[in-house]
């Protein structure tokens, strides 16, 4: 069966952005959404973001960062080749309503995730302000979508090199001090960017969702592996998820289950590595 | 073949009358020494041989009311097809069972005889019962690898299409039977490969993943469809099936796991069973790196619970290298739900029971790593409403169990996705989907339900029985036909013996 890759770009140094011919995925995705999928019979399950959909032609677009071995493997496969298994659409969609002045942060491929919801909000109503962060210029993703979609688009890069120097929570808290109007707050990128939003938010008391990128295995709400502490209770990411709000998240906790498998999951590179380089 | 020998049972000396041959005893399997297949995941028992099965088969004692069919879930004709072991004909008493039941060679492997069959056989009022579970076993088994898998005849197409949620037990099931009778079947499953609990849950050895895949096979000869990688809640929803499907069978099974709710479940090396057998069986983790998918590896580790599952963890945990592996059940050693089998499997493997023991929370090191678990001691109390004496806290015995892995293993409850995604189909407060015990039906039109489901974690056969039931009644709505097996009741009192 397998879901074969129709397009596939390098979109910055190490995120691709391809795309696949998943009919019933495409037919079902909404923002908010994401989907697993195993490459081989030695595989395992890794849960990626929806970028876009197209219904008629039966295609969905998925956004990736190379980290580990999965994602390299991703990366070697060219257009025609297939995905042995891609399930989806799973987790909850995002709620989308005209909550007024929405402000969506993305920091690094978090844009994947961001973009979607972000037009979404856009097409409710929603003044949409949108705050792009990455490591360098070159880092920025989707910044030519993201500035089509946003009534204000602010871009930060750690290095300088484009828009204001320095992190995405710093361009978020100037617009804190300056008292301008939110409604709502949408932030997804990695772990501590996330919490250092929430950490400016929660006193404020201004809601904040979060998307939260944790291990799964089958994406059912089957196996547990994705739980998270929110608000002192066991979420479980895929089911309950993948959004939270952001002011309950334990982003401690969910930082060290990130870096469980760790030095397996270095040695599964490394040895890919040298498969590739033996090729 | 001169097997054939005497009915198994000495009559007593007084009884006067003339003497059999000498009893034959209850035949055992060989298998695996614990100290070696602990380290490896083949398969414990080796079964019998064919000599073994027909000196066993010549136990039973063809009891004209047979007891033990009444305790077999999915009715198998068993002293037919043990009459045809004794007899040397092991292929057509493969096909007997398989009359009523499409997975035997599953059964026989993980089915709790002790409680079912076995425990009606007439025989074990004085002696052990017919090994019905081992014969089963091997007959599935020669089938398989004499390689004369036979296919039942299929009634004429009906052309009506039937839509089966989850391939464990009870779709596999359901499957089976509509697809013989005739009918168009398509399985959905969520994960990428076929047979739900029977390949994520079930360690390979206890249940070799080959089987597994012979016996879908099997059901593919039969006609059934099978698409993986479907989330049905999600990927499709049942009213969008309903639309395609004259008819619905839901046995998504229980599919969530349960935590103990105490401080410490979120630190890295503590594992639902579901994530640690479904990480190590489905995506075979204890092939890493041949295998990409990780798994923690503890040098001691403490699996919570009493039922198969745990054991199942917990033997799974030694064979990835544990030098120690516990079970920690907060009741005593006869309240354990684990098949008797399977706890001594697990005692012979070196497993050390702490019983009467609850976990109150779990220490994490400065790297969010567990390090240990307290525990409380427990002395048994009043009984409580599931009739098990409750376990009561002993004041001031917490103490520390120094452990790198925690395996919770306390159950799990249904899977919220399709009731969720459903309207109008009726749950319990639990979560369960309600339906009719004989007939699957459920509050909506044309879905049945059955297995885990319905019930909560229950063992393979129940829920295959259950498949079983749904099957014939979505045949009856479809078709008017009223296949449902109309069991006796067991007459009172009537002993079988000769």
């Amino acid at each position: 069966m397998g879901s074969k890759i129709v397009k596939k770009e390098l979109i910055a140094p190490s995120v691709y952005r391809i795309e696949v011919l998943a009919p019933q995925v495409a037919k079902k995705h909404q923002a908010g959404q994401f989907v697993i999928l195993r490459l081989n019979e030695h595989g395992e399950r890794i849960p990626l973001t929806v970028l876009d959909k197209d219904p008629q032609a039966g295609v969905i677009t998925i956004v990736f960062q190379v980290v580990g071995k999965t994602t390299m493997m991703l990366e070697d496969l060219k257009v025609g080749d297939e995905i042995l298994d891609l399930v989806g659409p799973l987790g909850n969609p995002t709620e989308i309503k005209n909550f007024g002045n929405a402000v969506c942060i993305a920091g690094g491929v978090g844009c994947a995730c961001v973009y979607p919801i972000a037009k979404a909000l856009k097409q409710a109503g929603n003044h949409l302000t949108v705050i792009l962060g990455g490591r360098t210029s070159q880092h920025l993703i989707l910044e030519k979508e993201l500035a089509e979609i946003s009534d204000r688009l602010e871009i930060c890069t750690d290095d300088g090199s484009k828009g204001t120097h320095g992190f995405v929570s710093q361009v978020f808290k100037q617009m804190l001090d300056q008292n301008q109007r939110i409604d709502y707050v949408l932030a997804v990128g990695p772990v501590l960017m996330m919490k250092a939003i929430c950490d400016l938010t929660r006193p404020k008391k201004l809601h904040t969702v979060v998307s939260l990128n944790a291990i799964m295995v089958d994406g059912t709400g089957m196996c547990g592996s994705c739980r998270v502490q929110v608000g002192g209770q066991v979420k479980f990411a895929c089911v309950d998820g993948p959004e939270f709000d952001g002011a309950d998240v334990d982003f401690n906790n969910l930082s060290a289950r990130l870096r469980a498998y760790k030095e397996m999951e270095d040695l599964a590179r490394e040895l890919y590595q040298e498969q590739r380089q033996a090729k | 073949m001169s097997v054939r020998a005497t009915k198994g049972i000495a009559m007593s000396e007084q009884s006067g009358k003339p003497k059999k041959k000498p009893k034959i005893p209850r035949q055992k399997m060989a298998e695996q020494a614990p100290a070696e297949r602990v380290k490896n995941f083949q398969e414990v028992p080796f079964g019998f041989t064919l000599e073994q099965a027909m000196l066993e088969a010549s136990r039973c004692l063809q009891c004209k009311n047979p007891k033990c069919v009444n305790g077999c879930p999915v009715n198998i004709d068993i002293p037919g097809f043990i009459k045809l072991i004794e007899q040397g004909k092991i292929i057509e008493a493969a096909w007997k069972i398989k009359e009523q039941n499409s997975l035997p060679a599953i059964c026989g492997r993980v089915c709790p005889q002790e409680t079912q069959c076995e425990q009606l056989c007439v025989l074990s009022k004085r002696e052990k019962p017919v090994s019905i579970g081992y014969l089963e076993r091997f007959v599935a088994d020669y089938e398989r690898e004499k390689g004369e898998l036979k296919i039942p005849e299929r009634r004429p197409a009906t052309g009506k299409k039937i839509a089966v949620v989850g391939s464990g037990p009870a779709g596999l099931t359901a499957a089976g039977e509509l697809a013989k009778l005739g009918h168009e079947v398509v399985i959905f499953e969520a994960l990428h490969e076929p047979g739900g609990v029977l390949v994520y849950g079930i360690p390979e050895f206890r249940l070799p993943k080959s089987i597994v895949r012979a016996e879908v096979e099997y059901l593919k000869a039969l006609g059934v469809k099978i698409q993986t990688d479907v989330v049905v809640g999600k990927t499709i929803s049942i009213d969008e099936l309903l639309r395609e499907y004259q008819a619905i069978f839901i046995g998504a099974g229980a599919g969530l796991p349960q935590f103990m709710n105490i401080p410490g479940e979120s630190l890295i090396g503590v594992y639902s069973a579901n994530e640690f057998l479904t990480r190590n069986n489905l995506m075979r983790a204890y092939q890493f790196p041949q295998y990409d998918t990780p798994l923690l590896r503890g040098k001691r580790v403490a699996t919570v619970g009493g039922g198969n599952v745990a054991m199942d963890s917990a033997r799974t945990a030694l064979r990835l290298g544990a030098e120690k592996s516990f079970i920690v059940y907060r009741r005593s050693r006869v309240e354990m739900p684990a098949r008797i089998d399977e706890i001594e499997h697990a005692e012979q493997e070196g497993i050390e029971l702490h019983l009467l023991t609850l976990p109150l929370r779990i220490l994490g090191d400065e790297n969010d790593h567990v390090r240990g678990m307290v525990c409380q001691k427990m002395e048994l109390g009043e009984p409580d409403e599931s009739g098990r004496r409750r376990p009561v806290p002993i004041k001031g015995s917490e103490f520390e169990m120094p452990v790198d892995v925690v395996v919770i293993a306390i159950g799990n409850r249904p899977n919220p996705l399709i009731p969720k995604s459903t309207p109008g189909l009726a749950v319990q407060k639990w979560g369960g989907v309600i339906a009719d015990e004989k007939t699957g039906k459920t509050s909506r039109e044309h879905i049945y339900a059955g297995g885990d489901i319905v019930t909560g974690a229950a063992t393979v056969i129940l829920a295959m029985g259950a498949g079983q039931n749904a099957a014939y009644a979505i045949h009856q709505e479809l078709t008017g036909e009223d296949l449902a097996p109309k069991k006796p009741e067991p007459a009172a009192g009537e002993d079988e013996e000769e």
